[in-house]
């Protein structure tokens, strides 16, 4: 585990060495701050509750575009014949490139901070709903990072890392909104399926472990199948 | 010390080694010789633990790949075969990654990478990205990489694929110094490589060993003879007296001429020298001796045999 660090570093210095991360949040402080400021001054009130609904949507397809390389890159390069000879164990690769990503993530979702600041400018804002709502919105991109890092492990090819990854995410955040569609019995299950719908109850203020164990198991599941899938080697 | 027992590896249906056994010794240059696919990088694959074995054992320093591999990890040095290194990092950062990760103390982390930077002569090329290095710069950059940590064992997957003459002789050069303090593992298909560096020869093929002794016993052949060639003018039939002379075993006649010219081979039992000899039979029996030379076998020849004989 001693290892995970300078695996961090690595992939931190190859989002930030090359445009990659700069343009990913550039683009992704772009279309939050679209959505978020042109229905503003519409609603009328100082909460952040607009870019709450917008980020989740934002995510699917920003946390495929930061995870897709991570690990299919060096399968597909080599790099990761020789990576693995070194004293590093797979899950060690795994958790590092994760919390690389993890981090990258963690710094574009802070950078709308900045909203937040404005906002209370403007008038008093809801300092534990917000903060709820960012709680929320990072188990929720953990969540999805580890989703992304398992695509990325399963293949060589980053576009199909990309499309597989933004698929069950998609996915994920559908499942509680074609709710009217499915047997009532099934409901509930579709429900504590839905990434959104675990996301809804934290950022409503309720910190409930139901919550919490869906996160945590998408991402030690995620994680645990990532290091499985490097260990199939040929 | 790496012991390999009985190794098989099979990918689905394709049995890639099949039943491979042998030993490197601690300050050998071991050259692994083998024909495309024969099953090179597959056996490396499995002592540098990136593979598993699918059967037998694999032991390094007695440690086994299965259970003990990362400590393993920490002797071994590896080039995998076309040098796959991070383009986008340059050669410092790339070095201090490694060592890094190959668990240098923060302290000694910056002399190691000094210190492989300047075996491998790449002080020029410090701040250029790994990407942009040319092929012969890249294999130094896999070689410093493999050697930063001051691992006992190298384990070099053709490396010499790619480079220009040039370049060859510099990094076979390189190895060859490296060998002098460490054990060495190198594949190729090169025969000349062999030749030029190598203690031992191992050959493969179809995931078989077909030959494991020196580089001298493979130029010895299969035959295990030496043989002089002599090509003399003699009135009557040497050939009878030849035979007749201590030592030689076999004279056979490649060709004859008017004039009374005779070309001839003649075994002998390896290690002895039947030159002499031959000469004073020439003396003796008043022969012009217009050629005598040892014919080696070429290791080309050697190779082709072994490797292309179904057995």
């Amino acid at each position: 585990m001693q290892n995970v660090w300078p695996i961090f570093k690595k992939e931190m210095r190859a989002y930030f060495a090359s445009p990659v991360a700069y343009i990913v949040i550039t683009v992704f402080l772009l279309i939050c701050g679209w959505f978020f400021s042109t229905s503003l001054f519409v609603v009328g009130q100082a909460s952040l509750r607009n870019l709450f609904q917008i980020i989740p949507f934002v995510l699917t397809f920003f946390v495929p575009a930061i995870t897709m390389r991570l690990v299919s890159e060096e399968k597909k390069s080599g790099t990761f014949e020789l990576l693995s000879t070194m004293p590093v164990t797979d899950h060690g690769v795994i958790l590092g490139k994760y919390l690389a990503a993890l981090a990258l993530l963690g710094i574009a979702i802070g950078c709308t901070l900045t909203y937040a600041f404005t906002v209370s400018g403007l008038g008093k804002i809801d300092a534990g709903v917000t903060l709820a709502g960012y709680i929320g919105l990072f188990l929720l991109g953990a969540g999805y990072v580890a989703i992304g890092v398992l695509a990325s492990s399963l293949t060589e090819n980053q576009i199909i890392a990309f499309i597989v990854s933004f698929l069950i995410i998609f996915a994920l955040s559908l499942v509680d909104k074609v709710l009217m569609f499915v047997p009532v019995k099934l409901a509930s299950v579709f429900e504590y399926l839905s990434a959104e719908y675990h996301f809804n109850n934290i950022a409503r203020g309720v910190l409930d472990t139901r919550d919490l164990v869906y996160y945590a198991s998408l991402i030690v599941l995620g994680l645990y199948f990532s290091a499985r899938a490097l260990q199939r080697r040929f | 010390m790496i012991e390999v027992r009985d190794l098989t590896k099979h990918f689905g249906s394709t049995q890639a080694v099949d039943g491979v056994s042998f030993d490197i010794k601690n300050g050998e240059i071991l050259g692994f010789l083998g024909p495309n696919g024969a099953g090179k990088t597959t056996t490396m694959r499995v002592i540098t633990c990136y593979l598993p074995p699918s059967g037998g054992t694999v032991t390094v320093d007695g440690l086994d790949v299965r259970t003990n591999s990362l400590a393993i990890r920490t002797r071994i040095g590896y080039l995998p075969e076309s040098a796959p290194l991070y383009a986008d990092m340059n050669v410092v950062d790339y070095l201090l990654f490694v060592a890094e990760v190959r668990l240098i103390p923060a302290g000694e982390r910056r002399r190691a990478v000094r210190h492989a930077i300047d075996v491998c002569g790449l002080g020029g090329e410090l701040s250029k990205n790994v990407g942009q290095l040319s092929s012969g710069f890249r294999q130094r950059v896999g070689l410093a990489q493999a050697i930063v940590h001051d691992p006992p064992i190298l384990i070099l997957d053709e490396p010499t694929r790619g480079l220009d003459p040039n370049q060859i002789v510099q990094i076979r050069g390189l190895i060859k110094e490296l060998g002098r303090q460490k054990t060495v593992v190198l594949s190729t298909h090169i025969l000349s490589e062999v030749q030029a560096m190598c203690d031992r020869v191992l050959i493969i093929d179809r995931g078989k060993i077909k030959f494991d002794g020196s580089k001298e016993d493979l130029s010895y052949g299969m035959s295990g003879k030496e043989r002089v060639f002599v090509e003399l003018r003699a009135g009557g039939d040497p050939v009878a007296h030849l035979r007749g002379l201590a030592d030689v075993e076999a004279v056979n006649v490649v060709s004859r001429e008017d004039g009374g010219i005779v070309r001839l081979h003649i075994d002998a039992p390896r290690g002895r020298d039947v030159r002499a000899l031959i000469f004073g039979a020439a003396v003796q029996h008043g022969w012009t001796l217009l050629e005598m030379r040892r014919e080696t076998v070429s290791l080309e020849d050697v190779f082709r045999q072994l490797t292309t004989n179904a057995a």
